[in-house]
């Protein structure tokens, strides 16, 4: 190769490597965006392991905080599913349970997933549920119905100004993707 | 016949010039072919992305469903924009770039002349793809060229994936397209040509092609992750599986931003090149002129959400994205103003490039206008999604980015086919472009603040008035494009042959070859000053 | 000087035009809205057209100045300066400034627009392919829900074969079931999708956010005054995304009793209705009259008058598995909808008598021939 040739082959490999590298980094975005809404609690996604209560939680004010509980039942999803209480005024750093009623009208077998989501956003991060039926797959057989719990606390840092604070869960039908080899990513 | 593969070496070339029949379009590694092919094949994307703005157009000119049903404009809207932005404005900037980087820095070709072959075959097979998705069941892409998640990936057509292998052809295309610039533009300049002597066209070309290497794969990326999703049990964007939506919209508008300064870049490339010329001054602070670039380069990495103000973004995410935006308008600002300075005291003629690019300069501006709006996040609610984001673009886009590539056709076309356009008529050509694009798109600013919102096949009676200038203007710039064919055809068929300056106030080595510039320059680098 | 002369004619001619038209300005520019909000929004707005013109009017000023003063002909030789480092420092760090004083309104005003927190009352929207669902979830209308769907007839946009019926007022801008709330009160809204992301707008209370599928989004409003606003869907989500419009009534705290009153009431009649058709036994006769009348207003859209659809997306029904298929299979997809598709889950829209008449028509028109028939009774079992 001529000297030109080895220059500009040195250029091209490293600019090959440039390409290489965003393609890698673009797929990097979907854990970094996972991490980075983890830490802080943007897009109202709640972790999806259980959190750890210590008696230091509890706090010292009187302060109260409203939590409402939403369900929905998404298309394709035979099951009736609602919140046991629509809301609950809490106290921050106090352990509560609640839970939620899963009914499967049809006459099949069918796997669900329950999906979190807080409004508003910022506060999903201070929203810790120690026991949550969205942590695992609810399979009910035909006609089965079933209470799931939720225990949860709410972080005693959690601003002053979130008065409110509403946890939504829908409910996916995943019956066929438990059955293929290749399950949903995480 | 012989063998594809010549023997000859370059001094027989010399003698021989261009080789002869299909196999010298087919095979060509000379830049100056490539480019040639690169423009043909961009106006040729125009005119079918144009077309199918004029179906929509047809459908909107008043109130009701007349043409096409629903599904079938979403099509046409989606398709429009993916062959404006992939196959017009992006290959003609790209054609630009092979015809003129090699002559303006004093060398022989790119630095990479069979990949600069495959960079461009690589374009028709993908659009030959693209464009034959509206014959599948389902039709073509119906999901906006921006494509967003669940939309495009549970709920596409079957062509969904014939995009998805689409984009990743003229990712591909790109790529190797940009990496040739690069290395041309590092390696290959004439001895004593610094960096900082380079024209300004060379480094906004420099500069857009590190965008495009680092962008185009992101690019790759989430439509990779749209066919995981649709097929492989993935689910990067699907809540059921523990993705997000709006995750891809910040993987995609990550890619979209600074695409839309890769569409932008050359333009201000060219327009740095044409007001110098006809105001017979130099570029005023060219070095601010490199520097303001590259700010803006780097810059459009950080704003990508401002595309996304309503996804439910918590405040202090918008309050930077709604600063790092308007940031961005300084650097855009000074080159305004440099071209403005370079203008201020010279001594100006108004030949037809220059018409384009003055209109260029107002024209951008008034679309970097709508933009500082558009960036003040709380207004950006009324804004978002409605007509008044699609005058935007279309300003920054039309009398934009096209605009500049026109301006370019005209400025260099006696030097590429040694003829000169017939001046009165291209003028005609440009105050009809000038009419019409302003009829078309400036009533958009007001259908989109009286609420219209985007993507939309019919209206309520209301924005009827603006939607019918529109149309009617739409109209005419679609025909004032066919007169656009003909002014060139007459140039190259019946143009009085020009000397190789052309343009009296114009400096650089492009002028220094004989007009029309022959099938091989600078074998022999020129001495620079 | 007949150049000076004509420009000054132009200039003119130009100043009249925009001045009258500035008279009726308000029919060109944004809306004020109803709200504080809305209103801080349409003031940073007109607050950056004033920045911008007047930038504007200097640049382009001495841009045409230059343009008119130093073509070549008033101006042969050229200057020869070409750059100067303080009139770059000098036009970068006036816009600069120029700009923090823009954001400083901005953000407060984004902020405001944000906080959620103290509401009166919470709906929950819900956007799907092609209509919104509202459901109040606390105080005296806690329960209430509804969908919200496009009530202009197809007669009137569809103008294929020649010109539709004349188009009413609020063309493409009204619906069945309006969202209803009262005046004066901090309204908190949850929007999320059952499918693909929509957008809920309605810019005279400058609100508009994504309804995005698995998630929920907040915001709020608190309208002083009563009326009805009219708003549109504003994220690209398929066919009919032109279709869905929003259309909220505010009315008095008075009034809006009396609605919560009327429309549980509604509810209950509704429910008795349905329960009353369910409970008797109908002919084929009117189970087909009842399935095609249900079929136009509500499947032709996608599936067509013909049962032919438009495949792959909308499947054709004639001969189709499901509708020549077993009937249990058919009923769920009709109650349940099909995941990952734009079929709906119209158990909750239709009662169990609709539901019953379109899955028989659907299984005896178009040469299906079925012979099928389907009792309401029937369907009760899939839904509960």
């Amino acid at each position: 190769m001529t000297e030109q040739g080895q220059q500009n082959s040195k250029i091209v490999k490293r600019l090959l490597l440039l390409v290489v590298g965003m393609f890698g980094f673009g797929f990097a975005m979907v854990p970094l965006y996972d991490v980075l809404c983890e830490i802080t609690g943007i897009n109202g996604k709640t972790s999806n392991v259980a959190a750890v209560y210590s008696e230091d939680e509890k706090e010292k004010t009187e302060r109260e905080i409203t939590v409402q509980f939403v369900a929905s039942i998404k298309r394709g999803m035979p099951w009736e599913f609602k919140p046991s209480v629509a809301k609950m005024n809490v106290v921050p750093g106090v352990v509560y349970k609640t839970s939620f009623y899963a009914h499967n009208l049809s006459n099949d077998n069918i796997t669900g997933q329950a999906i979190p989501s807080v409004a508003p956003g910022l506060a999903a991060l201070y929203f810790n549920k120690t026991e949550c039926f969205c942590f695992n797959q609810q399979y009910l057989k035909g006609q089965e119905d079933v209470d799931m719990p939720l225990v949860f606390f709410i972080d005693k840092d959690i601003p002053d100004d979130v008065k409110t604070l509403t946890l939504s869960y829908s409910m996916f039908n995943i019956t066929e993707q438990v059955k293929a080899p290749s399950s949903a990513a995480p | 016949m012989s063998a594809a593969i010549d023997s000859h070496d370059h001094d027989d070339h010399e003698h021989h010039g261009a080789p002869k029949g299909i196999k010298r379009w087919i095979y060509s590694t000379n830049h100056k072919d490539i480019g040639t092919m690169y423009l043909i094949f961009s106006f040729l994307m125009f005119l079918i992305g144009g077309l199918f703005a004029l179906i929509v157009r047809a459908e909107l000119f008043s109130p009701g469903l007349q043409f096409v049903q629903p599904e079938l404009f979403n099509q046409f809207t989606t398709m429009h924009g993916l062959i404006m932005v992939f196959g017009a404005v992006m290959p003609a900037t790209v054609g630009l770039a092979n015809w003129m980087i090699p002559l303006m820095i004093g060398a022989p070709d790119m630095a990479l002349p069979r990949m600069n072959n495959m960079s461009f075959w690589i374009l028709p097979f993908a659009f030959t793809l693209l464009l034959s998705s509206f014959f599948l069941p389902g039709g073509a892409p119906n999901f906006g060229w921006t494509f967003y998640a669940p939309l495009s990936t549970t709920y596409g057509p079957p062509s969904t994936d014939f995009f998805i292998l689409g984009v990743h052809l003229l990712g591909i295309s790109s790529i190797m397209g940009a990496i040739n610039v690069i290395v041309t533009v590092m390696n290959l300049r004439a001895p004593g040509m610094t960096y900082m002597k380079m024209p300004l066209f060379v480094w906004t070309w420099f500069i857009t092609a590190f965008l495009l290497v680092m962008v185009m794969p992101i690019l790759a990326g989430v439509v990779t992750m749209m066919l995981t999703d649709r097929h492989f049990g993935t689910a990067f964007f699907t809540a059921a599986g523990g993705g997000d939506p709006v995750l891809f919209q910040h993987v995609f508008w990550f890619f979209g931003h600074p695409e839309v300064y890769i569409m932008i870049l050359p333009a201000f490339g060219i327009a740095s090149t044409i007001i110098p010329t006809f105001s017979r001054k130099k570029l005023f602070g060219y070095s601010s002129m490199v520097y303001a670039t590259a700010s803006i380069a780097l810059l459009s990495f950080v704003v990508w959400a401002h595309h996304m103000f309503t996804t439910g973004m918590p405040v202090f995410a918008e309050l930077f994205f709604m600063y790092a935006t308007v940031i961005i308008s300084v650097p855009t600002g000074v080159k305004v103003f440099n071209w403005i300075a370079t203008m201020w005291k010279g001594s100006i003629t108004y030949e037809t490039p220059m018409l384009y690019a003055l209109a260029f300069v107002v024209l951008f501006t008034i679309g970097g206008f709508s933009g500082l709006m558009l960036a003040m996040a709380p207004v950006d609610m009324q804004y978002h999604d409605t007509y008044f984001v699609v005058a935007h673009f279309h300003y920054v886009l039309f009398p934009g980015a096209i605009f500049g590539s026109i301006a370019a056709v005209y400025y260099w076309m006696p030097k590429w086919c040694g003829r000169m356009y017939n001046e009165k008529l291209a003028a005609v050509q440009f105050w009809l472009s000038m009419i019409f694009v302003n009829l078309t798109f400036f009533p958009m600013h007001f259908s989109g603040l009286a609420g219209m919102p985007r993507r939309i096949p019919d209206y309520s009676l209301q924005f009827a008035d603006f939607n019918m200038l529109s149309s009617i203007g739409a109209f005419g710039l679609g025909l004032t494009q066919l007169l656009f064919i003909y002014v060139l055809y007459d140039c190259y068929k019946r143009g009085k042959p020009v000397d190789a300056q052309v343009w009296d106030g114009a400096e650089g080595l492009e002028w220094t070859v004989p007009s029309p510039a022959p099938h091989h320059t600078f074998t022999v680098p020129p001495v620079i000053k | 000087m007949a150049l000076i002369r004509k420009l000054t004619a132009a200039f003119a001619m130009l100043s009249i035009f925009f001045t009258g038209s500035l008279v009726q300005a308000i029919e060109y520019n944004m809306t004020e809205g109803v709200t504080e909000i809305s209103q801080s929004a349409y003031d940073i707005h007109m607050l950056v057209i004033y920045v911008c013109t007047v930038i504007g009017i200097l640049t382009f000023g001495a841009m045409f100045y230059s343009m008119w003063a130093h073509r070549r002909s008033a101006h042969p030789t050229p200057a020869t300066f070409s750059h100067s480092t303080l009139v770059e420092i000098i036009w970068t760090t006036i816009p600069i400034i120029i700009l923090i004083a823009l954001a400083i309104p901005a953000s407060i005003t984004l902020i405001d627009m944000e906080d959620t927190s103290d509401a009166d009352m919470t709906i929950l929207v819900t956007g799907s392919q092609w209509k919104w669902h509202y459901k109040y979830l606390d105080g005296e209308q806690k329960d209430i829900e509804f969908f919200s769907a496009l009530t202009t007839p197809r007669e009137q946009f569809e103008e294929y074969n020649g010109p539709g019926a004349t188009k009413n007022e609020n063309y493409l801008l009204e619906v069945d079931n309006s969202l209803v709330i009262p005046v004066n009160k901090k309204v908190r809204f949850l929007f999320t999708s059952d499918d693909v992301i929509h957008s809920w707008w309605i810019s005279d209370f400058a609100l508009k956010q994504d309804a995005v599928p698995g998630f929920i989004n907040d915001g709020w409003t608190n309208v002083p005054v009563t009326g009805t606003f009219r708003g549109q869907c504003t994220e690209l989500c398929g066919k009919d995304h032109g279709f869905m419009p929003i259309v909220v009534e505010v009315k008095s705290e008075a009034d809006f009793s009396n609605w919560v009153a009327e429309k549980k009431g509604e509810i209950a009649a509704a429910q008795a209705a349905a329960a009353a058709a369910a409970a008797k036994s109908w002919t084929m006769e009117d189970l087909m009259a009842k399935g095609k009348e249900v079929y136009e207003v509500r499947c032709a859209a996608c599936h067509k008058s013909d049962g032919t659809g438009i495949p792959p997306v909308f499947p054709s029904l004639v001969g189709s598995p499901i509708a020549i298929g077993p009937i249990a299979d058919h009923v769920n997809i009709v109650v349940h909808g099909k995941a990952g598709s734009a079929m709906q889950a119209f158990g909750a829209q239709l009662t169990d008598a609709e539901i019953a008449a379109v899955v028989t028509y659907e299984r005896n028109a178009w040469g299906n021939d079925k012979g099928d028939l389907v009792q309401p009774g029937d369907i009760a079992a899939s839904k509960n």
